[in-house]
């Protein structure tokens, strides 16, 4: 029982992750493709200004899940870490570079140096969530079982599932990252970086739908298991999400850009949901189940009250940040700060 | 593919070492930087309009500073799983919960600084300052969190082996062992010392090159009072985070003393080097060890031999070493603290010799040192236990085959970063001052 309810605050939290962290480093996706240092600006600037007092918050959901894992579950954290150790420590560098640079870029001033910094910033924003895929493509697969380091340290994470998540997650965060700035760039009043982000949410979400199309292919002959859970328990998640992937094309075709956040993001959700609800009850899969996994209940339950209390924290706090960035001016030069109050 | 374990010690412990000692300068600047801020925009609501320029660059390298941190520290939770699957396996249900509440109270770091960063035009004065005290709390909050954790290594309690597994765990007990309150107070006041020092000794480098305006001084001296007035209480439990090794951990104390045999009345050594099983060439004050570690002068104080060689510590000439470096520094910046108090009282203003500038320069590194001399006391001085006389390291570690590439790149990476972070603040001060002297 005790297990359950950690599962659900843990799947919740990598759901907040891929939703809110995702489309950060979507964001960064589309910095990578915006062309010429001058051409390219107005983008990397309503880019910068959409994630610059958001993304640190929102990466603290990663640790949130490390944590809760470890604590909760810390035979399996021992388990996938020592295993993928290979594509963790990719992610990790990947999470260094990108927020240093991106932290970098915004306070110097001379065009080459900030070059450098954008191109790291950029790069590391799809290599990161690419190995994210892949180890989600790694554990959906089965191919981690538990135990210290007991899974191959390559074949793991390299196969066709890891490069279909790895595929996935990179399209998924730059299809979030693109219809979230839509509305960014409305509400600023920038209409043509509006309409251009609308063509790559569309173009997005449409390659995003083929490579799920793919994905269900691969897993058939790849992951037998997952699949078999995706097409009988998982099967209502996934029709589901589906619908709502349609139902965000025609949003965005017909403009409604703010219905269009909700739906695509619901689309997301269901992916995860479908998975989990797919592998459950094992949370390695054919290896361990949740119950088994569990750290005992003296943990649990100390886990289980932290958990209740600081989301109670939490939760407010977050809609504040959200509440003050939505209510912000409409600009996007770059106004951390003003030149001095007196 | 087992077989790497002992290959991959070395490494893991150097990669763990290079992360830790690299993010630990960044975390003491995120719990100390926001109370500096505080206090510099509090003074600038209050009229006084250099204090809100620094409080406004110190928040621009806050910003820089923060992020270089997380990222850092993000890099630390996945080494406990890449270096270290034993122990959070086998220990993770004991010991993990501090690492929840921290990530809790890291949470509401993040959300207020990004509040506190991005709403200076866009809150009240007042509104903006209250913004930035949850960062504060929270800076303090995760510090405790995360030293709990090391305490626990320290001094194990709440649970049970039978037969090597593991029973009867309680988090709480875990959590608030014999070790805990010495060490985090320690590891918070110094954070709030390497911050201040450091802080003071960028504006003392200014005024060594000439830049003595008034923008300079407060910048040197908000931080330095900070500072200095934090190291008496410091050294006091410094003191007793020693006694709590005398009785806790007898092996490492040995080690910091370089006290190679059990002593009755056992002196206190200063300097020397240790080597062949013993120390040479220290300054022996007698019967000092036995009373600073008991409190009686002829108390045995266990010494290395205590225990087999393969349960003692590798480095004891660099944890001796280390550990004289940590309590000397601590007293020069005592007395640098000291001078700016006498030298205040009898002149009625703060000190402006060069000599004391020189000094305000050297005290900021050596903060910083005093701060990692003191981790590798207590870090190494703990070898070869990860769990102290529980579980030894080299069985905590992942013996996945290839493991030390991850080293070779952290390196690399963060040799860059260094050069890079340095770069960038050196600019914000610059602009931080162009802005003062318009």
């Amino acid at each position: 029982m005790l297990a359950n309810v950690v599962l659900v605050f843990l799947w919740s939290g990598i759901t907040a992750y891929v939703l809110l962290a995702g489309a950060d480093f979507g964001a960064g996706f589309w910095d990578l493709l915006a062309g010429s240092a001058h051409g390219g600006a107005p983008q990397r600037q309503r880019i910068a200004a959409s994630i610059g007092p958001v993304w640190e918050a929102n990466h603290v959901w990663l640790i949130f899940a490390l944590v809760v894992t470890w604590t909760g579950f810390p035979t399996v954290f021992a388990s996938i870490a020592s295993t993928l150790y290979i594509p963790l420590t990719i992610v990790a560098f990947g999470i260094i570079l990108r927020g240093s640079a991106f932290a970098f870029r915004k306070t110097v001033t001379r065009v080459a140096v900030q070059r450098i910094f954008g191109a790291s910033f950029a790069l590391s924003s799809v290599i990161t969530p690419f190995f994210l895929g892949m180890i989600a493509g790694a554990i959906a697969s089965g191919r981690v079982p538990v135990g210290i380091a007991q899974g191959s340290v390559i074949s793991s994470w390299l196969n066709p599932t890891s490069v279909i998540g790895g595929a996935l997650a990179v399209e998924v965060c730059a299809y979030l990252a693109a219809v979230y700035l839509i509305r960014d760039c409305e509400r600023a009043g920038e209409g043509d970086l509006a309409a251009h982000f609308r063509i790559r949410a569309l173009v997005m979400g449409v390659i995003t739908g083929a490579t799920a199309l793919v994905g269900i292919a691969v897993l058939h002959a790849d992951a037998p298991v997952l699949y078999s859970g995706l097409t009988h328990r998982g099967l209502p998640l996934v029709v589901l999400s589906a619908l709502f992937g349609g139902m965000s094309l025609l949003l965005l075709l017909r403009r409604s850009h703010v219905s269009v956040r909700v739906t695509a993001a619901l689309a997301v959700v269901c992916v995860l949901w479908a998975w989990g609800v797919a592998q459950y009850p094992d949370i390695l899969s054919g290896t361990v189940t949740v119950t088994a996994a569990a750290a005992p209940d003296a943990t649990m339950v100390v886990l289980v009250i932290t958990l209740g209390v600081g989301t109670a924290l939490l939760i407010p706090s977050l809609l504040l940040l959200y509440g003050l960035q939505a209510s912000a001016t409409p600009s996007t030069s770059n106004r951390d700060l003003p030149e001095a109050h007196s | 593919m087992v077989a790497d374990a002992a290959s991959n010690l070395g490494a893991a412990r150097a990669q763990m070492g290079l992360s830790l000692g690299w993010h630990i300068i960044l975390a003491c600047l995120g719990v100390g930087l926001p109370a500096l801020i505080l206090i510099a925009e509090w003074r600038g609501i209050h009229g006084d309009a250099d204090s809100l320029r620094l409080a406004h660059t110190w928040a621009k390298a806050a910003g820089v500073l923060f992020a270089v941190g997380a990222v850092s520290g993000t890099i630390l939770s996945f080494e406990m799983g890449i270096l270290w699957p034993g122990l959070m396996g086998k220990f993770g249900a004991i010991f993990g919960v501090p690492f929840a509440l921290e990530g809790f109270a890291f949470f509401i770091e993040a959300i207020f600084l990004g509040i506190y960063l991005y709403s200076w035009d866009r809150l009240t004065p007042r509104r903006h300052l209250l913004s930035g005290v949850p960062v504060v709390i929270a800076g303090v909050a995760s510090a405790f969190f995360v030293v709990t954790a090391n305490a626990w290594m320290n001094d194990p309690q709440g649970f049970t082996l039978v037969d090597g597994k593991v029973t009867d765990q309680n988090p709480i007990v875990a959590m608030f062992n014999p070790a805990t309150p010495v060490e985090t107070t320690h590891m918070i006041l110094a954070a709030f010392m390497v911050t201040g020092f450091l802080v003071a000794s960028v504006y003392a480098v200014g005024t060594l090159r000439g830049r003595r305006d008034r923008y300079h001084r407060v910048g040197l001296l908000l931080p330095m009072i900070v500072a200095a007035a934090l190291t008496p209480a410091q050294i006091v439990v410094g003191d007793i985070a020693a006694r709590e090794v005398a009785d806790n951990q007898p092996i490492k104390l040995a080690a910091m003393e370089g006290l190679a045999q059990t002593t009755a009345g056992a002196g206190e050594h200063l300097g020397g080097i240790f080597y062949d099983g013993s120390l040479h060439f220290a300054l022996v004050i007698p019967h000092m060890l036995a009373l600073l570690a008991t409190g009686n002068v002829n108390a045995t104080v266990k010494g290395l031999d205590s225990v087999p060689p393969d349960d003692r510590p590798e480095a004891v000439a660099l944890i001796h070493l280390a550990f004289d470096t940590m309590v000397g520094i601590g007293f020069l910046l005592l007395g640098l603290g000291l001078w700016m108090l006498v030298r205040w009282i009898r002149r009625r203003g703060p000190p402006t010799s060069r000599w004391f500038l020189r000094a305000a320069v050297i005290a900021g590194p050596g903060a910083v040192v005093a701060m990692e001399c003191g981790w590798i006391t207590t870090e190494v001085g703990r070898q070869p236990w990860i769990v102290y006389n529980v579980m030894r390291t080299s069985a905590a570690v992942n013996p996945a085959p290839g493991l030390y590439w991850g080293l070779v790149a952290l390196v690399v990476v963060y040799s860059v970063l260094t050069v890079v972070t340095l770069l960038v603040l050196r600019h914000l001060a610059a602009a931080g001052r162009t802005v003062a002297e318009e």
